[in-house]
């Protein structure tokens, strides 16, 4: 094994009182993949942007390629070949591929800005991308290709570290595969990969190695063949995985909610029908456009129907065409976007004001707000989902993505309606976290709550749902117990349409 | 570590008051007899009447992510409306002519306002470019009714609401600094314990998130604009008794420096805060400002340079204070 190219030793850093990093070791090879795991809040994001030079640690050392390394800002850490892929993409989106790539590296010869053509093919062809033309628009580009674009900068500003920060959490299986790809090729290139994820079948599939961060320590490091992901689980989390996923103990009773060949634009829906019965947690699984988010959100009044009807506790058919958001929280549908920060929250209000915004008519009288009373049934969900915050009156954005979600969640529970949409209820969070709504998912339905979950993450599904229908192209395949299901079988009714 | 919180938060929330005690301060050390005597704090606050009093109504577009452009021009149609009616009568107009005056200027207003959301909403076009349009259409319309000059009005009781001596002298101040007073209040009562004022706040956050939680967009948004308007026709009788006649040519620009009373006050164009309190405070620094400018003789360019470095430096403060909020 080749002596490591990026060494980092008992880095530390505090915030405050917060130790966010308490010795963090991390080794990094050329030619390497190393993931680096850890629930939110473990101080990866941290360690990063100390690698990047965005911050400057209180304790410890690194040194790149040999030489000592102590970056004062993230221009010095770029100029060193350390490369950043955020979340968050960062390309102007009016301006072509080429542009972007050279963007701040332009050639130019009297202010005229010469084309660099070949050499943004060259740098997207070593990535496998020669389907990415250097003239299309960005705005134009998946989200996928973008961050293939993003990448192809890195490579043209001469990388030698490329981190990405959970890079597949908005990607479709394709762009996945893509990105794959390209990682596999700057890996024969020779450079060093450190992959953020939340999603360890992803580090199993293309990780070397891996080092899991807990608390701002390192707990493991090794080769991702000599381990598993139950073992990698528990370094995570401190305790072991069969306490993720709930035992089931709820009944499935009366139907709550029956829906009849449901239509939306473009024919996301096409003419969906299931019948949702009280204590019944059902999945829907599907590929990215399918229109699984498309489902709920027609039939919450979010986006137009075109067809379809909609019975709630056995009242006449209502046309889905005429629901709108309030109609439907009246009648006891509500939603958790699967969008937290462009739709679940308005990040710059406060926690409370974010808890009762769809019910506010129980927190006010003749258009007054009850101000106090609002603030203490507040404090009881935080207490209740042990949100993580100092006060109600903290604003949304700054808290983690973990707690935001519970944030969204208890709205939901505030607002206390029977027919629940969970559109992607964990994306993006820590697994300590994620337990802890899987936990909750379930105590609703004991309760005799209907819901519908919507999961790109199969074992999740499984490990959590009753029933489960599969969308393909806007279709939903005949709901069945969640027994009847594996993964095999979802795959082929996602991929083809095709039950067999 | 919440004590810190709320002590930045407090800060955020009484900076305005800081720079207005500042600029106060420093006129009244510049220039101390003429600057602080009773009577120029008078005059300094009826000045602050018309721009405050369409500052509330703007401090709900900006909070709900809007903005309104064209409240100079309804000022200036507020004043030629009032004017038109008090000539209505053949002889005094009475009690109830400047009644009636008041009633159709703030009703004429309310329903630009509402003209605005609605065109706004419906065809979703951003409100920048609507109120520019409407700008221009409503200026044309005051010249039109003012047949392009100025309109005399008879004596009426309109006239004496902008006086900075009131005529019952135990009012102390006049009746515009009065009636600015409590629509601080009804305003500032609205924006922060009512729904209205919630989905307000909700709505400027993140639109999405308030269709989410089943706010009624469209319509809240008219009603917004609908309140800016009525605020601004309130502000434009002012305006009226500021003036005793009518004109389609005042108030040219006046928008800009009430969203600037605005955004000093600690609004935020990309929605989702300011206070009602803070804009009044605004315009109450740009008036302690204008004031002391002219007490030292100091040429009109130089008050422009001074407002224009402070409508900036107050959101740069504001933005510091978000950033040490963020890291803190």
């Amino acid at each position: 094994m080749s002596s490591p190219v990026l060494r980092l030793e008992g880095i530390r850093k505090s915030f405050g009182p917060v130790h966010a990093l308490q010795g963090v070791d991390l080794n990094v090879r050329a030619g390497e993949v190393h993931a680096l795991v850890g629930e939110n809040g473990a101080g990866k994001s941290t360690l990063m942007k100390i690698l990047s030079g965005a911050y400057q640690p209180d304790a410890g050392s690194m040194t790149l390629y040999g030489e000592s390394y102590a970056p004062a800002n993230p221009l010095d850490g770029r100029a060193a070949g350390i490369s950043m892929i955020y979340q968050e993409l960062v390309l102007a989106p009016h301006l072509t591929v080429e542009e972007n790539v050279t963007l701040g590296a332009e050639h130019a010869r009297y202010g005229w800005v010469r084309p660099r053509t070949r050499e943004v093919e060259r740098v997207l062809t070593d990535l496998g991308q020669q389907g990415i033309a250097p003239n299309a628009r960005v705005s134009d580009l998946s989200i996928g290709k973008k961050q293939l674009v993003e990448i192809a900068r890195a490579l043209l500003f001469d990388a030698r570290i490329v981190v990405m920060d959970e890079p597949t959490s908005s990607l479709t299986a394709d762009d996945t595969k893509a990105l794959f790809e390209a990682i596999g090729r700057m890996k024969e290139q020779g450079l060093a990969v450190i992959y953020i994820s939340h999603f360890l079948e992803e580090v199993q599939e293309v990780c070397d190695c891996y080092t899991v961060l807990r608390d701002g320590k390192m707990i493991s490091t090794g080769r991702v063949a000599d381990t598993s992901i139950p073992r990698i689980i528990e370094d995570m989390v401190g305790r072991s995985v069969d306490e993720l996923f709930p035992s089931s103990n709820h009944e499935i009773g009366d139907p709550l909610l029956d829906v009849s060949d449901l239509q939306g634009r473009k024919g996301l829906p096409g003419g969906v029908r299931f019948t949702l019965h009280r204590g019944e947690i059902m999945g829907i699984s599907g590929l990215v456009g399918s229109g699984r988010s498309e489902t709920v959100r027609t039939l919450f009044g979010l986006e137009p129907a075109t067809g379809g009807t909609l019975s709630i506790r056995g009242h006449d058919a209502l046309r889905a065409a005429w629901m709108t958001p309030r109609a439907a929280l009246n009648r006891g549908l509500d939603l958790l976007s699967e969008d937290r920060k462009e739709e679940g929250l308005a990040l710059n209000l406060s926690l409370v004001f974010n808890l009762t915004l769809s019910d506010l008519r129980r927190y006010s009288r003749a258009g007054f707000l009850q101000l106090a009373r609002e603030r203490s049934d507040g404090a009881h969900w935080i207490d209740v989902l042990r949100i993580r915050t100092g006060s109600v009156e903290q604003r949304a954005d700054e808290l983690s993505g973990g707690n935001q979600q519970k944030v969204c969640l208890a709205r939901l529970l505030q607002q206390d309606n029977d027919i629940l949409f969970l559109d992607e209820p964990t994306r993006g969070i820590d697994i300590g976290s994620k337990a802890e709504i899987y936990k909750l998912v379930h105590r609703l339905a004991g309760q005799g709550k209907a819901i519908v979950m919507i999961s790109s993450y199969l074992p999740e599904i499984l490990g959590v749902c009753d029933t489960l229908g599969v969308m393909h192209k806007g279709r939903l395949s005949t709901v069945r117990p969640i027994r009847e299901w594996t993964e095999h079988r979802i795959m082929q009714f996602a991929t083809s349409g095709y039950d067999a | 570590m919440t004590k810190k919180r709320d002590f930045k938060a407090m800060l955020s929330e009484i900076g305005p008051f800081i720079g207005l005690i500042f600029v106060f301060v420093l006129f009244a050390v510049l220039t101390p007899s003429a600057f602080t005597s009773f009577y120029n704090i008078k005059t300094i606050l009826t000045q602050s009447v018309i721009i405050g009093i369409a500052a509330y109504g703007t401090t709900f577009i900006i909070v709900s992510e809007g903005i309104d452009l064209s409240v100079g021009s309804q000022i200036a149609l507020t004043t030629v409306i009032v004017a038109a009616v008090l000539n209505l009568p053949a002889s005094d107009p009475g009690l109830f002519y400047p009644l009636l005056a008041l009633a159709a200027g703030v009703l004429a207003c309310t329903g630009v306002g509402a003209f605005n959301g609605f065109i706004i909403t419906k065809f979703r076009i951003v409100p920048f470019i609507v109120t520019l349009g409407s700008m221009q259409i409503v200026r044309g319309v005051a010249k039109w009714i003012g047949k392009e000059q100025t309109v005399p009005t008879p004596d009426n009781w309109l006239t004496n609401l902008m006086l900075i001596d009131p005529s019952p002298s135990w009012l102390i101040f006049g009746p515009g600094v009065w009636l600015t007073l409590v629509l601080l209040i009804v305003s500032a009562v609205l924006l922060k314990y009512t729904v209205l004022g919630r989905y307000t706040f909700a709505i400027g956050s993140n639109e999405q998130t308030a269709r989410l939680c089943g706010i009624k967009v469209d319509r809240m948004k008219i009603v917004i604009y609908a309140l800016g308007g009525l605020l601004t026709g309130v502000a434009g009788v002012m305006q009226y008794s500021y003036l005793t006649v009518g004109d389609p040519t005042t108030a040219v620009g006046l928008e800009l420096d009430i969203i600037a009373a605005v955004v000093i006050g600690g609004g935020s164009l990309s929605g989702g805060e300011g206070s009602v309190v803070g804009s009044i405070v605004g315009a109450l620094i740009m008036a302690v400002l204008r004031n002391g400018s002219n007490m030292l003789g100091l040429p009109n360019y130089v008050q422009e340079i001074i407002i224009g470095s402070i409508i900036v430096g107050a959101v740069l403060i504001d933005q510091q204070k978000h950033r040490l909020r963020a890291t803190g």
